[in-house]
């Protein structure tokens, strides 16, 4: 009976709270939680990590520098798995999750399955998205070593209580050192990042112009939303990529999700659709947004999101 | 150099997919090049400087339109690795693209989008790259080449982006950004239609297609049907939303 790996998203040196939710998809399967925190620095995380049921912490480096090599965090990451006998590994679906997971997965010739919705970590089930989230595929994984990528807000974090003990581990992974990350190149924003917020406020192409999404930003700020966009919005320059929800954008599940003068295309839903509650603003009464939503808002946006700011406000501030 | 480019046949993403049984649905959509793999195919192109760009599919036989498609966009030829399930796991498709790019020749870059669009993977360039004993990068947004080299700019949360450099040949997951795919001109679609298109059956390659992951039942994502509708002036419905989402829906 194997133990069961929590590969920790560490960005620059911090846990998330994104995490925890990882911890508790994790939490009920059998075996020993292990959290595999990777990074050449240790990283203060066992408090926060033993709350919601990890049982053991492992600081995980590799006798080369990790932080600056993806090639040597995956292979850690596999060296790891066979040191603490994990058989089960999940983690984060974030860009640097996604990566490190499907690089361990090569390594050890182990299947994966990332970005899922749910899971059931005992029986090595899961649910994903299939055709842009038009389906929702049931996914069964065998093998000795199967990997889960959980996106982000899928699972709420729930506090299981218990200690946990801390343990280092280096891993050696010679032959790495051929990918090197010389540069990371921050975008600063004030504004919550998409993937992880809890609202996001989206704009699309009925904005007009990148100055008008400051309505949309101010009404973000009053509930700590992140702002989004859609497609239409980002190829007409009033938003960059980064921003853009949507099959070939982010894919987001927040709680709260309000698209302003959003057409609901397809493809834009295949980005949020997994959202828990959806609000459409749309001047259109038969906007396609109006079909699939929970709430719809009949009006102009420019008169609608200033209202929506000031009610935020008062109701809330 | 010579180029290698893996592309999928998938449903074009406005199509309707309707469920048939368990774990199949109605195939007679309009299929069309992964568009993540349609970055592939342009970076491919550019980067070929007159050599062979070669398309590698894992696919039914239906996907030799999809690459005839491809290959109006300018490649040279292409490998059909044939099979016969409608899902296969990521590691077999990647054993079968490693070993019919091996049997063909030495990449000098392979290239691949960072996802497909029906089972959304996300893997199957890493399990390649493993394959071939190359080194990977996905999600890359910008890439330039110099002296051996690849600068590579890979997308990250927020906006934020990770500056790689990495010797070639390497495994590249294209997305969105990194380049404006072409749209074949009437000549060139004419021209594919006597490009060599090359069917290799898994079973030729000595792959078994069953993997360590199955598909065991597809069902459509719930749809929330229409909106409770709110109107009115703007103040009042902002009013009336904002309630809604704090006592109704408790989101707030
Ligand atoms: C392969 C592919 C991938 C794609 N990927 C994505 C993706 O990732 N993300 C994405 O978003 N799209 C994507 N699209 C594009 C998608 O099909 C739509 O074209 C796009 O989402 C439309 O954006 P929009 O709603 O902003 O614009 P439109 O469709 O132009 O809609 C504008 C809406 O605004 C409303 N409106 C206008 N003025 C006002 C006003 N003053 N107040 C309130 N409402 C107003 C209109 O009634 C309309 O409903 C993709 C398309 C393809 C083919």
């Amino acid at each position: 009976m194997g133990n069961i790996g929590i590969l920790i998203d560490v960005q620059d040196g911090q846990v998330k709270e994104t995490n925890y939710g990882v911890v508790t998809a994790a939490a009920s399967g059998a075996g020993e939680k292990i959290a595999l925190v990777v990074s050449d620095n240790a990283v203060d995380c066992k408090d926060a990590l033993q709350k919601y049921g990890v049982t053991k912490v492992v600081h995980v480096t590799a006798d080369t520098p990790v932080d600056s090599d993806p090639e040597a965090q995956g292979k850690a990451i596999a060296e790891a798995i066979k040191n603490f006998d994990i058989t089960t590994l999940v983690g984060l679906s974030t860009a640097k999750g996604k990566d490190q997971m499907a690089r361990a997965a090569a390594e050890l010739d182990a299947p994966a399955i990332l970005d899922v919705m749910a899971l059931d970590i005992n029986a090595k089930t899961v649910t994903k998205s299939h055709f842009s989230g038009k389906t929702y595929a049931s996914i069964g994984l065998t093998g000795d070593v199967v990997v889960i990528g959980i996106r982000m807000n899928a699972v709420e974090a729930i506090e299981a209580g218990g200690d946990a003990t801390a343990e280092s581990f280096q891993a050696s992974v010679g032959g790495a050192g051929r990918v090197t990350i010389t540069e990371i190149k921050k975008v600063e924003s004030k504004t919550v990042d998409l993937t992880e917020a809890k609202i996001i406020i989206t704009g699309g192409r009925s904005l007009e112009s990148a100055d008008n999404f400051a309505i949309l930003r101010e009404c973000a700020e009053v509930v700590g939303a992140a702002v989004g966009a859609s497609r239409a919005a980002v190829d007409s320059g009033y938003a960059p990529h980064a921003m853009q929800v949507g099959q070939t954008g982010k894919t987001v599940s927040p709680n709260l999700y309000i698209g302003c003068g959003i057409s609901g295309a397809l493809q834009h839903f295949a980005g949020m659709k997994t959202s828990k509650v959806i609000v459409g603003i749309n001047i259109d009464k038969d906007a396609p947004i109006f079909s699939n939503c929970d709430y719809g808002v009949l009006g102009d946006l420019f008169e609608v999101v200033p209202a929506l700011t000031k009610a935020f406000k008062e109701k809330l501030g | 150099m010579k180029v290698y480019v893996c592309i999928k046949h998938v449903p074009n993403t406005a199509a309707k997919i309707t469920l048939e049984g368990s774990t199949a649905y109605d195939e007679s959509v309009k299929f069309v090049v992964n568009p993540y793999d349609e970055f592939a195919v342009e970076e491919g192109l550019k980067l070929a400087d007159g050599d062979e760009v070669i398309l590698v599919c894992v696919g039914k036989e239906t996907a030799v339109s999809t690459m005839r498609s491809a290959l109006a966009m300018g490649a040279s030829r292409g490998l059909l690795v044939t099979v016969g399930e409608q899902f296969i796991s990521s590691g077999v498709a990647a054993q079968a693209i490693v070993k019919a790019i091996q049997a063909d020749g030495e990449p000098g870059i392979v290239l691949c989008g960072k996802q497909s669009v029906d089972s959304e993977g996300m893997q199957t360039h890493y399990r390649i790259a493993k394959g071939l004993g190359l080194p990977v990068v996905s999600e890359v947004a910008a890439m330039a080449i110099a002296d051996g080299k690849a600068t590579i700019e890979r997308e990250l949360e927020g906006g934020s982006r990770e500056v790689i450099s990495v010797a070639l040949p390497v495994v590249i997951g294209c997305t969105k950004g990194l380049n404006e795919p072409r749209y074949p001109k009437l000549p060139d679609i004419l021209k594919a239609k006597k490009k060599e298109i090359k069917q290799i059956p898994l079973s030729d390659l000595g792959i078994d297609a069953a993997g360590k992951t199955a598909v065991t039942n597809l069902e459509s994502a719930p749809e929330r049907g229409a909106a409770k509708m709110i109107t009115g002036d703007a103040q009042s419905m902002a009013n009336e939303l904002v309630d809604l989402l704090i006592n109704e829906a408790k989101v707030l």
